[in-house]
């Protein structure tokens, strides 16, 4: 079934929620505030990833993984038992849904690369690893790898998440009741991201609602990339299978690449992503003129163009952004140590009613928030 | 003695009731086809249809008609094969021609079309919105690196909310060339074309912040202010190519093959060789100017490599070094080549592309269509993780901006027009180049010939061309509802097929129209 749904072009509501100071807070909030923006999504997905999620597994990499048979659950196991210790696996609690149905096989798995194999990959896929300098980021790739392998190959797996201390609950229907479904409220997370969909036509299938995610990474996306044929095959070049056919798949992407393969910072990525135009930068004093017009002379083909907002997530932070022309909106908020991000000033004032500060992001300029220095996730 | 069989191809038609015998058209056509003898004379067998004399004739006297049928239908020996058969019989040599293929091989331009936004994406509007279409020519690495500044916070680091670029960029990019439109001119010498069209080909270049391309015939002293606009090539006959020359360039380009004539060399007649064109390239005045079919000091791959860094010594590694080479079967694999040889960029020539002479079995017969290298050298190089590395630039059949957009939606940095440009400078396609006899004042040397082509003007129409190409071009980002050239750059997915069978498009890469 994977490669063979067309993309789908979808509108959206997006919202994410950071406290600073990582205390953790239950996922009720998160469900409020895109509830209030109900109107924005048809009830053909919704989602939510939640980081902190899970302290006492907090060096595995949860796997949360949607199956649409026994089978695919049968030989995703066996794969994954090659390469990892599996500590815990267990299905993810939901509850009977009136609105949720269809829905699939949902497992999660806490995940311990074991020792030898990252060592074996590095050595046989050097060529794709432009930067895997540290032993921490050589065992992600080799993650990365496992996970594009699972969504290619295995027919009716597809990972969902598969970030440390993080995880994604999604699926076909209104963000609040995926919510319910999911029990969201009952997990404390210090982070939450949210998505309401609204696709103009849809297989009606899991796998394609938001976040998506890489690792830690995970956005949720309100708009269509324009740029996606490129930008897909930009990335293949690195390894990446686009294999979900959908436009958002390719930021969690880029932002692994870019960021954490390459080691550009991530106002860097931003800039690559959302590049200023040639007459900003024209006027920059230098070095800054020099060093961004190599940014889009070098990554001219991960620049992201059409409408979007965003939020990503990724562990100890999170990103809001617009393309730069901001053909589709984002408002971001503040109040004490907890930062907001969302489609709409209300979903936050749903949750926040005083906030200290609320505006409006530019166009192209990056919000980039992350815990307070010295504070662990 | 036996007449001619070959038969005219154009009949010229003049109104003598019309007619004011102002002679006007006798001195106008370069092929001696019209002689005044109390009236105007035409030899039929002479008139090449290249319209001179029709578009200046002040009473619209004159009319070229195609010589209707002279033989009997036949649909496999056209009579444009049996003329050719009468005129090799009766002098025995190759044939030879001006201009691109002209078969009816058909076009995948043809065959695709582009997408546009509707609704959930919006369509952008260029005369609302920044529309950018500029381009770099030159190596790029496929990534970047920064060093942190003192005093700025690492990426990654807790809590660090630093200022964008709290790093200073520690990767040195090689020579890059600012393109304003990616479309630049293709290479045509000082020699197969006048010196007014190269001027004016230099001045649109540099008013257009685009580049123009000498062609293997060197840097006429007049071109000096435009330098920064030009890419100087070296060539198997290394005509005109000196330290000054190396200096003068915006770009070096070394000319392996040209969609032409792919695998055979160059010839400009010693009647073309007057006194400024020796001067030009260096070589005798009236001597034949010979370029070798391979250079001769280049039969493989390394010693292209040699040639690309003694290039790049020459010039300090100031300024881009590329290869031109003619579409063929190989291509992805040569250009991969080419790119590890240490090439900055690549300059793919497909089979339509045009010459100042060739002969005529060559061009129609060798290499294939620009379409099909471009998309097989992107994937190539995409495949093998060197796609930055080299600028691809794409040649041979660009008729307008549409073609332009599905060469960079295929995968095409920049495309370069001779052709067409050749056409805004008032050519009329009459594919006679190789006689030197042209009547627009191009693709000759004869004064009383060159001196009817007004620099000023053909720059002018020039400068126009680019600029209305390129308005067309921010009309189809605008409909693809992007807003720089780099997010059409390669995206395939914009692209459907029509017509088109599984193996065509697999190898275009793109899927067919209605999926
Ligand atoms: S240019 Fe026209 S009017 Fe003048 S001589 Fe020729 S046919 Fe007659
Ligand atoms: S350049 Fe001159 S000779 Fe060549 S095709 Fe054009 S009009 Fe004819």
């Amino acid at each position: 079934m994977k490669g063979t749904f067309p993309r789908i072009p979808s509108g959206c509501s997006i919202t994410g929620i950071l406290n600073k100071k990582a205390k953790r807070f239950s996922g009720a909030d998160v469900i409020r505030s895109i509830r209030l923006m109900h109107d924005r999504s048809n009830g053909l997905g919704g989602g939510f990833a939640g980081y902190g999620i899970y302290p006492q597994y907090k060096d595995h990499y949860a796997f949360h993984l949607l199956y649409t048979n026994e089978a695919s659950q049968h030989d995703t196991e066996y794969f994954l038992e090659k390469n990892f210790v599996i500590d815990r696996c267990e299905p993810i609690p939901t509850r009977p849904h009136p609105r949720i149905t269809d829905t699939p096989m949902l497992w999660r798995y806490f995940l311990r690369v074991k020792p030898y194999v990252v060592e074996q990959f590095s050595s046989s896929h050097n060529r794709e690893l432009v930067k895997s300098a540290d032993e921490a980021d050589a065992e992600k790739n080799f993650v990365v790898s496992q996970v594009m392998e699972i969504n290619q190959k295995i027919g009716g797996a597809f990972v969902a998440s598969s970030g440390k201390n993080m995880g994604v609950f999604k699926g076909v229907g209104f963000p609040e009741d995926i919510g319910e479904f999911y029990r969201v409220e009952e997990y404390e997370g210090y982070m939450w991201t949210s998505h309401g969909r609204f696709p103009t036509n849809t297989p009606g299938w899991w796998g394609g609602a938001h976040p998506f995610t890489i690792l830690d990474w995970s956005v949720v996306h309100n708009g269509e990339i324009s740029s996606y044929g490129i930008n897909r095959r930009y990335l293949e070049a690195f390894g990446y299978h686009c294999t979900l056919q959908t436009d958002t798949e390719v930021i969690a992407y880029l932002f692994d690449l870019l960021h954490r393969r390459q080691g550009l910072s991530l106002e860097n990525t931003c800039l690559a992503l959302a590049a200023p135009f040639w007459k900003e930068i024209d006027r920059y004093p230098e070095p800054k003129r020099e060093a961004v017009t190599a940014i889009r002379q070098v990554y001219g083909s991960a620049m992201l163009n059409g409408p979007f907002s965003l939020v990503v997530g990724f562990t100890g932070g999170m990103i809001g952004i617009t393309d730069r022309i901001k053909l589709r909106p984002l408002v971001c908020g503040q109040k004490d140590e907890v930062v907001y991000l969302s489609s709409e000033e209300s979903a936050i004032r749903e949750i926040c009613p005083a906030p200290d500060r609320v505006w409006t992001i530019r166009a192209g300029e990056p919000i980039i928030v992350k815990l307070e220095e010295g504070v662990q996730p | 003695m036996m007449r001619s069989l070959v038969s005219p191809d154009f009949l010229v038609k003049i109104d003598h009731r019309q007619c004011r015998r102002c002679k006007r058209c006798v001195q106008g056509c370069g092929f001696g086809a019209l002689s005044f003898q109390d009236r105007v004379v035409p030899d039929n067998t002479r008139c090449v249809a290249c319209q001179r004399c029709v578009a200046f004739c002040p009473e619209e006297a004159i009319t070229v008609v195609r010589n209707p049928l002279a033989f009997k239908g036949n649909d496999y020996w056209t009579a444009n094969d049996i003329k050719s058969i009468y005129k090799q019989a009766e002098a025995g040599g190759m044939l030879f021609t001006g201009m691109g293929n002209d078969r009816p091989y058909g076009s995948y331009f043809d065959r695709m079309v582009l997408d546009a936004c509707q609704v959930t994406n919006p369509s952008i509007d260029p005369l609302r919105e920044p529309m950018e279409l500029r381009t770099y020519l030159g190596s790029k690495p496929n990534a970047l690196e920064f060093v942190e500044r003192a005093g700025g916070a690492g990426s990654g680091g807790p809590g660090a909310d630093m200022a964008p670029l709290g790093a200073t960029l520690a990767t040195r990019l090689g020579p890059q060339v600012a393109l304003e439109t990616p479309i630049i001119f293709a290479a045509m010498s000082y020699g197969a074309i006048s010196l007014q069209a190269h001027k004016a080909l230099a001045r649109a270049a540099s008013l257009a912040g685009s580049l123009m391309n000498t062609g293997e015939g060197g840097l006429h002293k007049e071109l000096y202010p435009y330098s920064d606009r030009i890419i100087v090539q070296v060539a198997s006959g290394r005509f005109g190519v000196d330290q000054e020359y190396l200096d003068r360039g915006a770009a070096v380009e070394i000319k392996i093959g040209q969609g032409a004539k792919p695998g055979i060399g160059g010839h400009l007649p010693g009647e073309k060789v007057s006194q400024e064109v020796s001067q030009t390239r260096m070589i005798p005045e009236g001597s034949d100017a010979l370029s070798p079919a391979p250079h001769h000091d280049i039969y493989s791959i390394e010693d292209l490599s040699q040639l690309i860094y003694a290039l790049k010594e020459a010039t300090r590694y100031s300024k881009p070094v590329g290869v031109k080479i003619a579409a063929v079967h190989n291509v992805a694999a040569i250009a991969s080549g080419i790119a590890r040889a240490g090439a900055d960029f690549v300059y793919i020539d497909g089979f339509r592309g045009g010459t100042g002479a060739a002969p005529t079995m060559i061009r129609d017969n060798i290499g294939i269509p620009i379409e099909m290298a471009i998309a097989a050298v992107d994937d190539r190089l995409r495949l093998e993780g060197i796609r930055n590395q080299v600028t691809l630039v794409a040649a041979g059949g660009i008729r307008n901006s549409g073609d332009v957009a599905k060469a960079i939606a295929l995968g095409a940095d920049v495309v370069a027009i001779g052709t067409a440009a050749l056409l805004a400078m008032g050519c009329h396609l009459c594919q006679k180049c190789n006689t030197g006899n042209c009547s627009w004042g191009i693709a000759t040397q004869r004064p009383e010939l060159t001196r009817r082509l007004e620099t000023e003007e053909a720059t002018e129409r020039l400068v126009n061309l680019l600029r209305g190409w390129s308005l067309e071009l921010k009309d189809f980002l605008g409909a693809l509802g992007v807003n720089a050239i780099e997010s059409l750059r390669g995206s395939r997915e914009r692209l459907r097929g029509v017509g088109l069978n599984q193996v065509e498009l697999d190898v275009l890469g793109i899927k067919p129209c209605g999926r």
